[in-house]
C-alpha cells in the first residue's frame, strides 16, 4: 500500500506526536503543530497508535492512492476533491484505488492534517516518524515532501463502519470542529515569563492587549510577531538554557518570537511570556498577516484548561472509535 | 545540595532548576550531578541540563496532588527529596578523546585566531590540546557540544560574517567557548580544525558521541590519519 506525491503543496511533512526525551542530546520534539487536529484525524480513520499523518501548510498537496484507502482531513478549512467530488473535512472517507486527492489553498487557518488508515509507515527515527525540517531528522532526513515521493501505508484491519470499496464514500456523520478550531481569533492565554517584569511600562501594556501580526518570516520553528516592538528597561545578557515551545522570547531587535514545535532546545533570549499549551494549536493555525492578542493568565488556569481539553478529547476519540466499530 | 536551588515553573509541563547565573565549571558540575541523580530517582522526568540550570519536563496529569496542590509544587518536593540525599558529585565522568586535524582546509581560521591571540600556530594547537574540557550541554543542533575549559588566552570573537555552511566535524572557537559542529550547519564561530569522528548518528545507540558532563580532550592528528579515520567511519 502506498501513496504517491503528485504535487507537494507549500510545505507538507509527516508528523506524529513528536520525539520527546532527547532534548539533552540537542534533539527537539518536532511533531504536529496542532496536536488535537492530528489526533482527531487519526481517530477518524480508526488509528489508535499515534500514527504519522501529513501536515499540510496553507496549500495542500495532490496525492495518488495506489490502493483503496480510508482517509480523514482535519484542521484548517480547505477545498479537497477527488475528481469533481468534494471530500468533506472532519470525517472519515473511503477512496478507491487510483484516487487522486487534490487539496487546495486553506481559506481559514494554516495547517491541515491528512491521516490514512494504517498510518504513513516510514521508518521511525529516535522513536518518531515526525519530520524535523530544521534539524533534518526523520523520513528522508526530515525534508518536506516532494513530487515523486512514495509513502508506504501500514497494514490495518478493515473498519466495520468504513469498509473499503470502489466508490468515494464519506461517513454519514462528521465531528463538530468548533471546539477544536479557533474560528474567532480569540486572545491567547499568556503566562508570566521569567523576564516579563523587566519590560518597560509601555511594553507591558502592549504585550497584554495590543494586536500583533504574524510575520511572513514564520515557520515550524517560530512565529515572529510584527506590529509593535517591545523593550526591556535595560539590556539583559543571559547564558543559554533549555527552551520550550510556547515561550515568547524577546531578542535585541524588540520583535517578539513565539517558539513552536521545532524550537531549538537551547537559547539565551529573555523570556517575556509563556503561551498556554492549550492555546498553542490556535497560534499554529494563525496565518501570516493574521492578528494575535494575548491576555494575562495563570499557571493554575492553564493547567485546568489543559486537563479539561484532554478529557474532552479523550471522550471524543473514544466515541469515534465506538461508532467506527459498527457498520 | 538542594537548599540553594531556585525553582521556576516555566510551563504546564516544565520546571526549571536554577543553580546560578554564570558560565562556570563548578556550577555546571552541580547541574550534571543533579541530572544524574534525578534520572536515577525520577526516571519519568526528562532532564535537560544547561550551563547553570536544569529543565525538567513532565506529564502534569501524573503529578496532581491529592490535597489540591499543583503538579509543580509536588514535583519540587520530590526533587528536593531526591537531591537532599545527594552529597557531592557521584559518578566519575567519561573521558572522550577527539582527534583533530588542525589548520589547512580543515581549520581555515587557525592562522587568524593564532594572530589574534598573539601565539604561533603550533603554540595555539598545543594549548588547545593541553586543556581538559567538560561538555556543559548539548544544543543548537543535535549532538552539538558546548565545552567548558577553553584556555582564556584562546578566546576570540565570532566571525563578522557567519558561514552558511560549516563542514561537519569542524572544531571551533566562539568567544570563550569551544565546540564541534556535528553536521553541516550555518555558524559564526572560528574554525581551527576538524575531527573525522561522527558526533551524531540518529540510528546509533546512543545517537550522540558526547553527553553533558563528559570530559573531553583534543588530540592533534595529521591529514593522513584524518583520512584513515574518516574512511573507517569511526564512532
Amino acid at each position: 500500500m502506498s501513496v504517491s506525491v503528485l504535487k507537494p503543496g507549500l510545505l507538507s511533512s509527516l508528523q506524529d506526536a513528536g520525539r520527546p526525551g532527547h532534548a539533552a542530546l540537542g534533539v527537539g520534539r518536532a511533531g504536529a503543530m496542532d496536536g488535537p487536529a492530528w489526533q482527531l484525524a487519526n481517530a477518524l480513520v480508526g488509528n489508535t497508535r499515534g500514527e504519522a499523518a501529513i501536515e499540510c501548510t496553507l496549500l495542500g498537496p495532490s496525492l495518488r492512492f495506489e490502493q483503496a484507502a480510508v482517509i480523514a482531513l482535519t484542521g484548517a478549512a480547505m477545498a479537497a476533491h477527488v475528481g469533481d467530488q468534494p471530500i468533506p473535512l472532519w470525517t472519515g472517507c473511503r477512496l478507491p484505488a487510483g484516487s487522486v486527492l487534490r487539496l487546495g489553498g486553506m481559506t481559514h487557518g494554516s495547517r491541515a492534517y491528512l491521516a490514512v488508515r494504517g498510518g504513513f509507515d516510514v521508518a521511525p527515527v529516535l522513536g518518531s516518524r515526525s519530520s524535523d525540517l530544521h534539524a533534518r531528522l526523520g523520513h528522508r532526513h526530515g525534508r518536506a515532501l516532494r513530487a515523486g515521493d512514495v509513502l508506504p501505508i501500514g497494514a490495518a484491519e478493515p473498519l466495520p463502519g468504513l469498509a473499503l470499496g470502489d466508490a468515494v464514500q464519506p461517513l454519514p456523520w462528521s465531528i463538530n470542529p468548533q471546539p477544536w478550531f479557533d474560528f474567532g481569533g480569540r486572545p491567547l492565554a499568556l503566562l508570566r515569563g521569567s523576564h516579563g517584569h523587566l519590560l518597560d511600562q509601555p511594553s507591558q501594556q502592549l504585550l497584554h492587549g495590543a494586536a500583533f501580526i504574524i510575520s511572513k518570516d514564520s515557520n515550524r520553528t517560530a512565529s515572529r510577531l510584527d506590529g509593535h516592538t517591545l523593550h526591556l528597561r535595560e539590556p539583559l545578557e543571559l547564558i543559554s538554557e533549555a527552551t520550550l515551545p510556547g515561550t515568547l522570547q524577546l531578542p535585541p531587535s524588540g520583535q517578539p518570537i513565539a517558539l513552536l514545535a521545532e524550537a531549538p532546545v537551547t537559547g539565551g533570549y529573555p523570556r517575556i511570556g509563556q503561551i498556554a499549551a492549550v492555546d498553542l494549536p490556535h497560534l499554529a493555525q494563525r496565518r501570516p498577516g493574521d492578528a494575535v492578542c494575548f491576555r494575562c493568565s495563570t499557571l493554575d488556569e492553564a493547567l485546568t484548561r489543559l486537563a479539561a481539553r484532554q478529557q474532552r478529547l479523550g471522550r471524543l476519540i473514544k466515541a469515534i472509535a465506538q461508532r467506527l466499530e459498527h457498520a | 545540595m538542594a537548599h540553594d536551588i531556585g525553582f521556576e515553573a516555566l510551563a504546564e509541563d516544565a520546571l526549571l532548576l536554577r543553580f546560578g547565573e554564570r558560565i562556570d565549571s563548578e556550577l555546571n558540575a552541580r547541574v550534571q550531578a543533579a541530572a544524574a541523580r534525578l534520572r536515577q530517582r525520577l526516571p519519568q522526568l526528562e532532564c535537560v541540563p544547561a550551563y547553570a540550570s536544569l529543565l525538567l519536563r513532565f506529564d502534569p496529569a501524573r503529578w496532581v496532588g491529592h490535597d489540591g496542590s499543583g503538579p509543580h509544587r509536588r514535583l519540587q518536593d520530590a526533587v528536593n527529596a531526591a537531591l537532599g540525599e545527594c552529597g557531592t558529585i557521584a559518578a566519575t565522568p567519561r573521558e572522550r578523546v577527539i582527534p583533530v586535524c588542525y589548520g589547512g582546509e580543515y581549520g581555515p581560521d587557525l592562522a587568524d585566531v593564532a594572530a589574534h591571540c598573539g601565539l604561533a600556530v603550533d603554540a595555539l594547537i598545543a594549548r588547545h590540546t593541553a586543556a581538559e574540557y567538560r561538555v556543559a550541554m548539548l544544543g543548537f543542533a543535535p549532538g552539538f557540544p558546548y565545552l567548558l575549559g577553553l584556555d582564556p588566552q584562546l578566546a576570540v570573537p565570532r566571525r563578522r560574517d557567519p558561514r552558511q555552511r560549516v563542514p561537519a566535524g569542524s572544531v571551533a572557537i566562539g568567544g570563550s567557548q569551544t565546540g564541534i559542529y556535528p553536521e553541516v550547519l550555518p555558524g559564526g564561530w572560528q574554525l581551527i580544525g576538524r575531527t573525522p569522528l561522527r558526533l551524531f548518528d540518529a540510528s546509533a545507540s546512543p545517537p550522540s558521541l558526547l553527553a553533558a558532563g563528559d570530559r573531553v580532550r583534543f588530540q592533534a592528528i595529521d591529514e593522513d590519519r584524518f583520512r584513515q579515520l574518516a574512511a573507517a567511519d569511526p564512532r
